[in-house]
């Protein structure tokens, strides 16, 4: 707080002194510092930036930082984050939250963000389980982990976020890690960059629940090929990857969804001379 | 239906035009009304129609009177039936008697037997075959020029109103008004009891408006720039008035995927700054609730319209009940203290939308209009609404203040609102309880003050001379809400041609309950009469919880999907006040 107004705030800057609930060696403090990386690089003032999401361990994400925040309902991050966006273009909006937030009970809005394309950025912190409501399996979990609630496993098929993202309309697609700070502060500014809906799925292990994922810092590596802006191209990809490539895996150019809006060009006495008589 | 003096105290004329979907009642119903505002008077039309999404039996249900009227009849004075397509499922809708005089078209077969019983005066008119001698020419257009001239709507207002609607020229328009001269000149010679008495203009200015156009034109009036809404009957048309309006006005209406978007699209809208409304019926309401609460918790302004139809689940998609009232009242989880209020008529829609703006952003808290399919579709002739200077005025934390804190315990409870891009204020709405600097919190102490601090937002307000509709004096007082107030005030007006004065009282303010106030109201009064359209009596269960009620009490309520009627109300007032 505080900071001189004319300097551009650090890094440390962007986050917040309240402490995280989150366990320790939790990914998502990664993703925090990458997120505070990624917005420092930018240049962006704390209050041109709003973080929206909804509930879950990741979705805590908002008050961590020092920008505008809004931590709403379980499942709904993007349809706060697409009303704000649509009536404040001039504002920077980020919507984090975990894989049970985004592609279960908030999976019908994923689908429609991504048609919609606002220019927004949707971080989703997959660790293929509920952390919060303490190691269920959610929609990215693999069929046969076992787990109180579904003992043996859900037997069920993951969802597969990326590909629905492409096939779904998103603009912008790709994988990171959070144990790779540089490498997904970079890709969170990309994102950002990149006009209407970017999508970052990224990789981040719940140590309580999924001990084995901190595995996935041997599994993670850089995409060996470039990204494309071929939609076929990149769903081929996708499809066929161990879903360990880290990177953008694809950046399309399709027109961001924004109404114009603040210029009138009629008065309210103009819509009432339709009903005088 | 026995009280001659009923019947006498009923102003105007009430007509319903029947026929097979495409056969134009809807436009002939919709011209009758123009003219109507063209000859000086008032007017109401509403629509019904089979279960068909196209086609199908319609039937336009209109009221025309010198003075202005809210609801429709008991009774109809005129059926016209273009030919008689399943008239008989419209038995309940449109009910005749002796009085009553049934016009059909002698090529088009019998008339229902069941339906046309009580009327013992029919009138031939060939539609069809009068129309097929104008090239271009339509059974409605016959309809309207014989209805018309029956109940002595002048010829130039006739004429005009299907100029105004066709535009000044046009083969359409040469045959629509060679067919409404036909009409005309067909009624000729035939006596009508059923006459309306024109009243030239006194210069007064109408609007035709429905009820679903009023209260989009009064959340734009507040200040509404966002609306985010999934289309559902009857919100549906409130919501494509208001598209090309917001857009005109520099505002925004999205199309979300589903309710939990909407709602959700739009807390983010006013929370960015953006006075901002979603409108619904029943079962989008029903969904939205979750995050009606998160409204609350973060202190979010909304609007939410609720067009109330038939429910539970689908139910009756196309007719009027008010029974999302318990919902509306107490279908957040937690305790999660919101503004429910209700407009009252047609007009009231717009009034009370503004108003509903205007205390959302004042209390930074959700408000639930309560509006319903016989309002939101009912189109009518109004006194063009005068200025209400409601003030939608959020408070707002200043620009670099210091030790900012959003959910700040302040005497009113209202907390100056920090808008995002505002620097040094940067803070964290939440759902979550919370700290007054918004940081979440299961202390016990911030949970109480937090309640406390909303609560106090209502309780502390003053909600001004809106809240309710008094009208006059007597120890008998009919308490409703609604759209229920139309019928009442009838009903009242003709219990005072019987001698019997009653008082009305009308509440718009639903939530938070106004105890002092109503009581205030109801002094000196020994009986009161709860009148409200719902199975189980929801409006007068909440009277009982929330007010000390000192008089005797009736409950008169019952289910749609028929209006209520002020015969039944005038019946019920009569009997009640014989010692
Ligand atoms: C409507 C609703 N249903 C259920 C919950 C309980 N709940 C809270 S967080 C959560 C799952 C969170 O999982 P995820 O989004 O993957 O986040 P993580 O904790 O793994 O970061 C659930 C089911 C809730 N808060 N609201
Ligand atoms: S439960 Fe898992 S996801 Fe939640 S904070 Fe702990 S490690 Fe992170
Ligand atoms: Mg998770």
């Amino acid at each position: 707080m505080n900071a001189p107004v004319a300097t551009l705030p650090a890094a440390k800057d962007f986050k917040s002194d309240t402490k995280p609930v989150w366990c320790p060696g939790c990914g998502d403090y990664g993703v925090l510092t990458s997120l505070a990386r990624a917005l420092a690089d930018l240049g962006f003032r704390r209050e041109e930036v709003a973080i929206v999401s909804g509930i879950g361990c990741s979705s805590r994400m908002p008050a961590y930082t020092n920008c505008y925040g809004f931590h709403g309902v379980h499942g709904r991050a993007l349809a706060v984050a697409t009303g704000l966006k649509v009536s404040r273009p001039d504002l920077t909006v980020i919507a984090a939250g975990g894989d049970g937030d985004g592609y279960s009970i908030g999976g019908n809005h994923f689908l429609h963000a991504c048609r919609r394309n606002v220019d927004l950025t949707y971080i989703v912190m997959d660790n293929h389980v509920y952390g919060m409501t303490k190691g269920q399996s959610s929609p990215t979990t693999e069929p046969d982990w076992d787990n109180a609630l579904t003992p043996g496993g859900t037997g069920l098929r993951p969802f597969q976020p990326l590909v629905i993202a492409l096939a779904s309309g998103a603009n912008f697609v790709a994988r990171a890690f959070s144990g790779d700070i540089i490498g997904t502060a970079d890709i969170i500014a990309k994102a950002v960059k990149s006009r209407g809906f970017s999508f970052v799925e990224i990789l981040s292990p719940c140590v309580t629940f999924r001990p084995e994922q901190r595995d996935w810092k041997e599994l993670a590596r850089p995409s060996p090929v470039a990204p494309t802006d071929d939609p076929a191209r990149a769903a081929r990809r996708i499809m066929t990857d161990d879903g360990f490539n880290i990177g953008v895996l694809y950046a399309g150019d399709r027109k961001p969804y924004q109404p114009e809006i603040g210029r009138a060009r009629r008065s309210l006495q103009d819509l009432a001379e339709e009903f005088a008589r | 239906m026995t009280s001659a003096a009923r019947t006498k105290a009923s102003p105007g004329v009430s007509v319903a035009m029947t026929g097979s979907g495409g056969s134009g009642v809807m436009t002939a119903g919709n011209m009758l009304l123009e003219a109507a505002a063209l000859a000086g008077c008032y007017g109401l039309m509403s629509r019904t129609s089979g279960p068909q999404i196209r086609g199908g039996e319609a039937a336009a249900l209109i009221r025309l009177a010198g003075e202005p009227i809210e609801g429709h009849d008991d009774r109809f004075d005129l059926v016209i039936s273009i030919d008689w397509l399943n008239l008989e499922r419209f038995a309940a809708e449109i009910p005749l008697d002796s009085k009553s005089i049934a016009i059909g078209d002698p090529g088009q077969g019998e008339p229902p037997a069941a339906m046309l019983g009580p009327v013992t005066r029919r009138l031939a008119l060939p539609m069809k075959a009068l129309a097929k001698k104008i090239p271009g020419g339509r059974a409605n257009m016959i309809a309207l020029g014989y209805v018309g001239s029956l109940i002595g709507l002048p010829e130039d207002a006739l004429a005009e109103a299907v100029r105004r609607t066709l535009g000044a020229e046009g083969d359409r328009l040469t045959a629509s008004l060679a067919g409404i001269e036909a009409g005309r000149l067909a009624a000729a010679g035939v006596d009508c009891p059923h006459r309306l008495a024109p009243r030239r203009s006194d210069g007064a200015k109408r609007w035709l408006i429905t009820g679903n156009e009023a209260a989009g034109y009064g959340a734009l009036k507040g200040g509404v720039r966002f609306v985010a809404a999934y289309p559902i009957t009857p919100a549906t048309e409130m919501l494509e008035w208001m598209s090309p309006a917001l857009s005109g006005l520099g505002g925004v209406l999205v199309q979300a995927e589903d309710e939990l978007a909407s709602i959700n699209m739009v807390i983010g809208a006013s929370y960015g700054g953006t006075p901002a409304l979603t409108a619904t019926s029943g079962p989008g309401f029903a969904l939205m609730t979750e995050s009606l609460g998160l409204a609350v918790a973060a202190e979010v302004p909304i609007v939410v319209v609720d067009v109330m139809r038939s429910g539970p689940s689908t139910g009756i998609p196309t007719k009027s009940e008010q029974a999302d009232l318990n919902i509306a009242l107490y279908g957040v989880h937690g305790d999660a203290p919101h503004v429910v209020v209700a407009p009252n008529s047609v007009a009231d829609c717009l009034t009370t939308t503004h108003w509903a703006v205007h205390l959302a952003e004042s209390m930074q808290v959700p408000v639930v209009v309560l509006s319903d399919q016989s309002m939101g579709q009912t189109r009518m002739l109004i006194d063009a609404p005068r200025d209400k200077d409601f003030i939608g005025e959020r408070a707002v934390a200043a620009a670099n203040g210091q030790d900012y804190k959003r959910y700040a315990l302040t005497p009113s409870g209202v907390s100056p609102m920090a808008i995002p891009g505002t620097p040094s204020l940067m803070y964290t709405a939440d759902g979550l309880e919370h700290s007054e600097r918004g940081t979440p919190s299961s202390q016990a102490r911030d949970h109480l003050a937090q309640l406390d601090k909303r609560e106090r937002k209502l309780r502390s307000a003053d909600f001004g001379l809106h809240w309710a509709e008094i009208e006059g004096e007597g120890e008998i007082a009919v308490l409703t809400w609604g759209s229920c107030t139309g019928p009442v005030r009838e009903a009242i007006a003709r219990a005072r041609t019987d001698g019997v004065a009653v008082k009305l009282v009308s509440l718009r303010l639903l939530s938070p309950s106004y105890p002092d106030r109503l009581a205030a109201a109801l002094e000196g009064v020994k009986r009161v009469l709860v009148v409200e359209q719902t199975h189980s009596g929801q409006f007068y269960r909440y009277l009982r919880a929330e007010h000390a009620l000192n008089a005797e009490l009736r409950a008169m309520h019952r289910p749609g999907p028929l209006p209520m009627r002020p015969g039944d109300i005038h019946r019920e007032l009569v009997e009640w006040s014989r010692p």
